[in-house]
């Protein structure tokens, strides 16, 4: 990845935001690094959108500083941050053509009219509109308008870019490939990135960085594959990935399910109740001659067997009545063991796969 | 009910409606078709349909100087009315479509008073203070108090403009790189012209057509038109205003579509 | 190195005490200023041809002739025959004209809503052109049509039906029909606006669910539509109480309306403080109405306004 030489680290301050009494974003801190990918993650309400929205300026804080590779920005009016911003539905202007929609920024700037339309031109052909700048804006199909919105916020060389959902008006495939170009688009250019989503699967296809947002806070912030594989708390387990919870207990040093002891690969946490979250995909079939070291055994009843195609799912319940879910591929020596509803069935969960987060009243 | 698909009610079952309806719209659009036919009278007798044809009646209004110079007065008191109300109306309808003022249901509920506060009351009121500041039968002082019954209309018609542009083309605007100014101008105002124009259109028509705040404040050299008809009409009825009417409906109709064009390009 | 000490005096700097708060209250209330800034014209016109003349009409109104603070102003409306006669022919024409307005408008908005699109369109054309018609214009067209030797009479005697003119304008009729005339938009624009938005999913369910087209009009698309005809209602109304125009036009001196009576005290006697308590009656007769209504209904009166 290169990073451009124009891209800025942001440094986000005890950020406090308030609509009316009701809190929405509380005591936030965040660092996003030059040239760095990272996305807000969360649900609705989560304050993410409004985060954005107070970087790009349109939403006052109550209180909070943002520094900008050192600048203080919180009071400066949006016009004068050099932020690009990319908007959900586009935000195109309907009564200019593509040229002058992505030219609108250089004007603004003051730049020349030949240098303007050597930039645009340059910026069509980053997003591969090469020869579309005298087309209307309404004569563009959905990804074409995501383009040129695109070229419009990177084409004045931005300190930084922010994109508010860019994709969730695209249909599922063109969506999944401009997220592959837009990833692309970012290691080209290297542009300091804050991306929102609601999508985890998006998120983590194009993150550097996830910062997953709840309630106002950040819940975690990390790089997708650590999110996945150990993430902090019950919510962010629950946001990212599939994830069946079971209660644990932390006692004299192990962690024990009822009688059983569980093995785990990170240390033994504090004593107390915890969560198991087992993921779907991490469960495998175990015979009882299977088991050994470093393998969690659950003994269950296969309530359903869903048949996708590539994969199946099955659904068991363990002897204490909870669900788990256990996904897997249908090769032959998966589908040679296929239980049947009613069967009972024991589940291997690898130790190193064995998460624990701490329980949520 | 717009989609076009009926109720599994036949047209014919619905005829008694239809009579009626028709009814109706013919009481509300058969006087104004009346007059416009007879001010094509001969006639001094106001018969219908008439006998006879002739300009007779538009030449008395354009040949009289009272007439004249009256109708002149309230075109240029229409016309400045517009120029006056638009700008204010749409600042007023921009800053309280963005909302975050604390008191802006009341900003609201006052720009809007006009419409609901009794005219009557606000023709004594005006003449009243008018005649403390020396602003009776001056077209400053019509202008001014046309505006305040323009400027709901104004806010109200720019103000549904704004609420179905999309802000956001503003704020992209602004972060790359236009100032406040600068982003309305060129992107804001270009998407909701049609609505300042219809606002300019009904200011102007409102203006225009005014008659109870005019009769208290207007006379001597600036007596609108309006207050002329209403004075004539109260001697007896004199077929002339035919005339002016049928001059009126034509304004009405074309100043409408004007409106209607511009709306529906909105 | 500075920066970097900064930064950290920052983050351990104590807790509660918020980050650039004033910076930010400060720049919410230029921006606040701002926006003021755009409405002071408009408001400040308003306030000087509205607000300020009729709080001083109220406050005139509080003083008898001699200039003495009193009641008496107030007091007259209870005790002399003809504010009490104003009153009722006020309130009689205004209750007619809004029922006529009913009668005649429920069924042309019902019917426009049922109609095509396009049809619908090219109907409301002949609602709207009358809305926007000057009062004068339509006034004098039913002083024409209504007069002695006007239209219906010379039309009615040369069918032989009567053989004396009848008497339909200078008096209580030819005030209803052309204030019925004048105020029937009012009524069909907003309630035909309601009944757009009433879901024909609604009365296809009503059907589907055993209702004939009458029972399912009576009890379905009926009470859906009384928002709508309630806003119509209460602004025909309430508009009736104030008139003038028609009134001093077609009433030949014989229907005295309120606002006619307002401007007989303030022009012909001079009498300010009786034509301000007057005034203030009927605003706030017109106010406690629209509060009423929106008070029944919720915030929908003013979005009927905006119909216009």
């Amino acid at each position: 990845m290169s990073i451009a030489p124009s891209a800025l680290p942001i440094s986000m301050r005890r950020i406090e935001k308030r609509f009316g009494s009701v809190p929405v974003l509380r005591d936030l801190n965040l660092d996003v690094e030059a040239g760095e990918f990272l996305t807000l993650l969360g649900p609705s309400g989560s304050g993410k959108t409004t985060l954005l929205m107070i970087l790009a300026g349109f939403v006052r804080a109550n209180a909070g500083s943002i520094k900008v590779g050192g600048d203080e920005i919180i009071t400066t009016p949006p016009h004068r941050r050099n932020i690009g911003m990319v908007f959900q539905n586009y935000a195109l202007f309907p009564h200019m053509n593509v040229f002058h929609n992505i030219a609108f920024p250089l004007k603004q700037r003051g730049v020349a009219a030949g240098e303007t339309a050597q930039r645009v031109e340059k910026a069509l052909e980053l997003v591969k509109l090469q020869g579309l700048g005298e087309r209307r804006v309404d004569q563009l199909s959905g990804g074409q308008r995501q383009r040129v919105a695109l070229a419009r916020a990177i084409v004045f060389e931005p300190r930084i870019v922010l994109m508010d959902e860019p994709l969730s008006a695209l249909d599922k495939g063109l969506r999944e490939h401009m997220q592959i170009e837009l990833r692309a688009l970012h290691r080209r250019l290297g542009m300091t990135t804050v991306y929102v989503t609601h999508d985890q699967r998006e998120a983590i296809t194009m993150s550097d960085r996830i910062a997953v947002m709840n309630g106002g806070r950040i819940e975690q912030l990390d790089r997708p594959e650590t999110l996945y594989a150990a993430p902090k708390t019950q919510f962010v387990a629950g946001f990212i990935g599939e994830s069946n919870f079971i209660p644990v207990e932390s006692r004299n040093g192990s962690v024990w399910y009822g009688d059983r002891r569980i093995q785990t690969g990170a240390p033994t946490p504090p004593a107390g109740p915890h969560l198991m979250v087992v993921r779907p995909e991490k469960l495998r079939l175990v015979t009882a001659a299977d088991p050994s070291a470093g393998i969690n055994v659950l003994e269950a009843t296969v309530s359903d067997i869903i048949y996708q195609g590539d994969s199946f799912v099955c659904y068991a319940s363990l002897r204490d009545g909870r669900q788990l879910t256990l996904r897997d591929y249908c090769r032959s020596d998966v589908l040679a063991r296929m239980p049947a509803p009613g069967q009972p069935i024991m589940l291997g969960l690898d130790a190193k796969d064995t998460i624990l987060v701490a329980a949520e009243g | 009910m717009s989609d076009g698909i009926g109720l599994p009610i036949s047209h014919r079952q619905r005829l008694w409606l239809y009579g009626f309806g028709g009814l109706v719209l013919l009481f509300l659009i058969a006087p104004s078709v009346i007059i416009v036919i007879m001010s094509f009278s001969d006639s001094t007798l106001l018969q219908f349909p008439p006998q006879q044809w002739s300009l007779r009646w538009y030449q008395s209004y354009f040949q009289s100087l009272e007439w004249r110079d009256a109708t002149i007065v309230s075109v240029k008191v229409a016309i400045m009315t517009a120029l006056v109300a638009t700008p204010l109306g749409t600042t007023a309808a921009y800053a309280i479509n963005r909302g975050t003022l604390r008191f802006n249901g009341t900003i609201n509920a006052l720009l809007t008073a006009s419409l609901i506060i009794p005219v009557i009351l606000v023709g004594i009121g005006t003449f009243f203070l008018y005649a403390r500041i020396g602003l009776n039968n001056t077209l400053t002082g019509l202008v001014i108090a046309h505006t305040v019954q323009a400027l709901p209309l104004v806010v109200l018609t720019v103000l549904s403009g704004l609420r179905s542009y999309d802000m956001n083309q503003e704020r992209v605007a602004r972060s790359l790189g236009a100032g406040r100014i600068a982003a309305f101008w060129q992107v804001t105002m270009p998407q909701i012209r049609f609505s300042i124009v219809s606002g300019a259109l009904f200011a102007f028509i409102t203006s225009f057509d005014e008659v109870v705040v005019s009769l208290f404040i207007s006379g001597g050299e600036t007596t609108t038109l309006t207050r002329r008809m209403f004075n004539a009409l109260r001697d007896q009825i004199d077929p002339t205003i035919a005339a002016i009417s049928t001059c009126l409906i034509v304004l009405s109709v074309l100043l409408l579509s004007l409106a209607q064009i511009f709306g529906r390009r909105h | 190195m500075s920066a970097q000490s900064a930064l950290l005096k920052e983050i351990a700097g104590p807790a509660g005490q918020d980050l650039n708060a004033q910076a930010l209250r400060a720049d919410a209330r230029r921006e606040s200023l701002r926006l003021l800034a755009l409405l002071a014209p408009s408001l400040f016109l308003v306030c000087a041809i509205i607000i300020v003349p009729i709080g001083w009409l109220f406050w005139l109104s509080l003083f008898d002739e001699t200039g003495a603070f009193s009641a008496a102003n107030y007091a007259r409306f209870f005790e002399q025959a003809s504010y009490i006669k104003t009153f009722i022919s006020t309130f009689k024409v205004a209750f007619i004209v809004t029922g006529a307005c009913v009668l005649l408008g429920y069924p042309l908005a019902y019917m426009l809503s049922q109609l095509p699109r396009r049809a619908a369109s090219i109907c409301l054309i002949f609602v709207i052109l009358p809305f926007w018609t000057s009062v004068l214009v339509r006034t004098y067209a039913w002083l024409v049509i209504l007069q002695r030797k006007g239209l219906i009479n010379s039309w009615l005697i040369d069918l032989g039906v009567i053989s004396q003119p009848l008497s339909l304008a200078n008096n209580f009729s030819g005030v209803v029909i052309g204030m019925t005339h004048i105020l029937l938009p009012f009524l069909v624009l907003p309630l035909y606006a309601s009944m757009k938005t009433i879901d024909t999913d609604c009365l296809r369910a009503g059907m589907n669910l055993g209702a004939g087209p009458a029972a399912t009009f009576r009890q379905v698309f009926f009470p859906l539509s009384l928002p709508g005809l309630a806003s119509g209602v209460v602004i025909v109304f309430v508009l009736c109480l104030g008139f003038f125009v028609t009134p001093a036009l077609m009433g030949g001196g014989k229907v005295v309306m309120w606002a006619m009576r307002m401007e007989q005290t303030t022009s012909l006697y001079s009498n300010w403080g009786a034509g301000a308590a007057l005034g203030v009656v009927l605003l706030v007769v017109t106010l406690a109405l629209l509060g009423l209504f929106q008070w029944l209904l919720g915030a929908r009166a003013t979005g009927v306004w905006s119909s216009r």
